[in-house]
């Protein structure tokens, strides 16, 4: 079942991957976002985030809100390149 | 409490992983390394993954050179579950005058007359146009490309450095900052960390990148170092069609193709730039992306922008790191690196742990010394992003 349930759609990794990660002695989500690039693709976390908290709050025994997210990065969605074209001029 | 090591490394970028994996293997010694955040928190994990043997001074030719035969071997020789990300697609450095082109040739003879092997080599516009249809080559008369020039992903690098240290029983602590070197007379004795302990040592490696220099302070070193922010931001993946990382020194911008297949676009624009501890983004960087990147490659105005980040470069008078003893014994340096710090980690790591050891080091980083700011001789490395 693991094996077969998507936790991060954009970069395709599944909970046996998240699990593994945290076998491995990883505890914060810094450090797991850098590893499996969780919270990297195109969705920036919005599907994945939580779930990877549940795990790690899971594993570690600490309650989720004790568990520290990582820094939220604009835009807040994506944005096309054309679209901030010709905005801003240094001043 | 008061603890023994035999050495402390600072910081957990992947030059004190590199160094405290080489250490390791060398000496069977107590070997602690502390990291205020987490692995790779600082300019390591916030670079733009560029590995490349195209410098202009010797000493990072010889350094990278090393580096990227490291890099080629790095899983099997740390033994890492994983490829650490390598994928060498090569540089193309776009040349916008005669001027540029001569300083290319030079440095292709440079590079040659250092490692045999380098493949370094000049295109015309022909070329250039036959490797990168989508490029637009106003104003190009000519570039430089090495083909074995890349990529490699700077956590997995740092984590392959800092499994193997911790299996050749190194300690990694997190989350722990040094607030304070002690000293006894002309000679380093410990660290104190943030949470008041002491911890005892005969050898401080100060590898903390552009927060160095806070920690040079510590001793009375007034190190030549100062922060500038630099920003990237990358796009959304996309199929695979860009061969080489472009780069135009002329321009200040840098463009490149991730094995994610996501694009990473960078402008430098050190007039601008914050020259302090800020590690923030700005959404003027969005607009000097946006109008550079799509005048070097027009059909990039269709990409969607996911995520952007910033990070420090720690710059040096001369652009180049800060390698080796100081006049305080047992306090060594490796910082300085201005920007190209990431791809050279592997020689260096060898190099420092050679100096610790009391060895000559297998490339000889002399002319990197903090002493040459005092006697003058400095060896500006002009080919930064």
């Amino acid at each position: 079942m693991e094996e077969d349930t998507i936790v991060c759609r954009c970069e395709d990794l599944t909970l046996a991957d998240i699990r593994s990660v945290l076998q491995r002695g990883y505890t914060s989500l810094e450090e797991i976002k850098r590893i499996t690039r969780c919270c990297m693709g195109p969705c920036q976390g919005r599907t994945c985030r939580d779930l990877v908290v549940k795990e790690i709050a899971r594993s570690s025994g600490k309650k989720i809100e004790d568990i520290g997210l990582t820094v939220f990065r604009p835009p807040v969605k994506p944005i096309k390149i054309k679209c901030l074209l010709g905005v801003w001029e240094h001043e | 409490m008061n603890e023994l090591v035999d050495a402390v490394i600072i910081g957990g970028g992947i030059h004190g992983c590199a160094i405290a994996c080489s250490l390791a293997q060398k000496s069977r010694q107590k070997i602690l390394l502390l990291e205020k955040k987490y692995l790779a928190a600082g300019a390591t994990g916030r670079c733009a993954a560029g590995i490349r043997q195209q410098f202009g001074t010797e000493i990072n030719i010889r350094l990278a050179t090393a580096s990227i035969k490291k890099f080629e071997q790095l899983q099997d020789e740390l033994d890492y579950h994983r490829n650490v990300g390598l994928l060498q697609h090569g540089y193309l450095m776009l040349a916008y005058s005669q001027s540029e082109l001569k300083q290319y040739q030079e440095n292709a003879l440079l590079q040659k007359q250092i490692d045999a092997n380098n493949q370094t080599s000049l295109l015309g516009v022909d070329e250039i146009s036959e490797m990168v249809p989508q490029l637009n080559l106003k104003g190009v008369v000519g570039a430089s490309y090495n083909p074995k020039d890349g990529h490699v992903d700077p956590f997995l690098a740092t984590d392959a450095y800092a499994t193997a240290a911790r299996r050749r029983g190194v300690e990694i602590r997190t989350d722990t900052e040094v607030t304070d070197i002690l000293l006894q007379g002309e000679r380093v004795c410990g660290v104190v960390t943030h949470k008041g302990e002491i911890i005892h040592t005969p050898v401080v490696v100060n590898a903390a990148g552009a927060f160095g220099s806070i920690l040079g302070k510590k001793v009375g070193i007034d190190l030549p170092l100062y922060p500038e922010r630099h920003q990237l931001l990358v796009s959304e993946p996309l199929e695979m069609f860009l061969g080489p990382t472009i780069i135009s020194f002329f321009h200040g911008a840098c463009f490149k193709q991730t094995p994610q297949g996501s694009l990473i676009l960078g402008v430098g624009d050190p007039q601008h730039e914050i020259k302090a501890l800020n590690e923030r983004s700005s959404w003027q960087f969005l607009g000097d992306v946006a109008r550079k990147l799509t005048y070097h490659m027009p059909l990039l105005e269709n990409i969607s922008v996911i995520r952007q980040w910033a990070g420090l470069y720690d710059m040096t008078p001369d652009a180049q790191g800060i390698v080796g003893e100081t006049g305080i014994e047992g306090f060594y340096l490796d910082l300085g690196w201005s920007g190209h710090g990431f791809q050279l980690a592997p020689a260096i790591g060898q190099i420092m742990a050679e100096i610790i050891c009391g060895e000559k080091p297998f490339i000889d980083v002399r002319v990197l010394s903090l002493e040459r700011f005092a006697r003058g001789e400095l060896i500006p490395e002009p080919y930064c992003v």
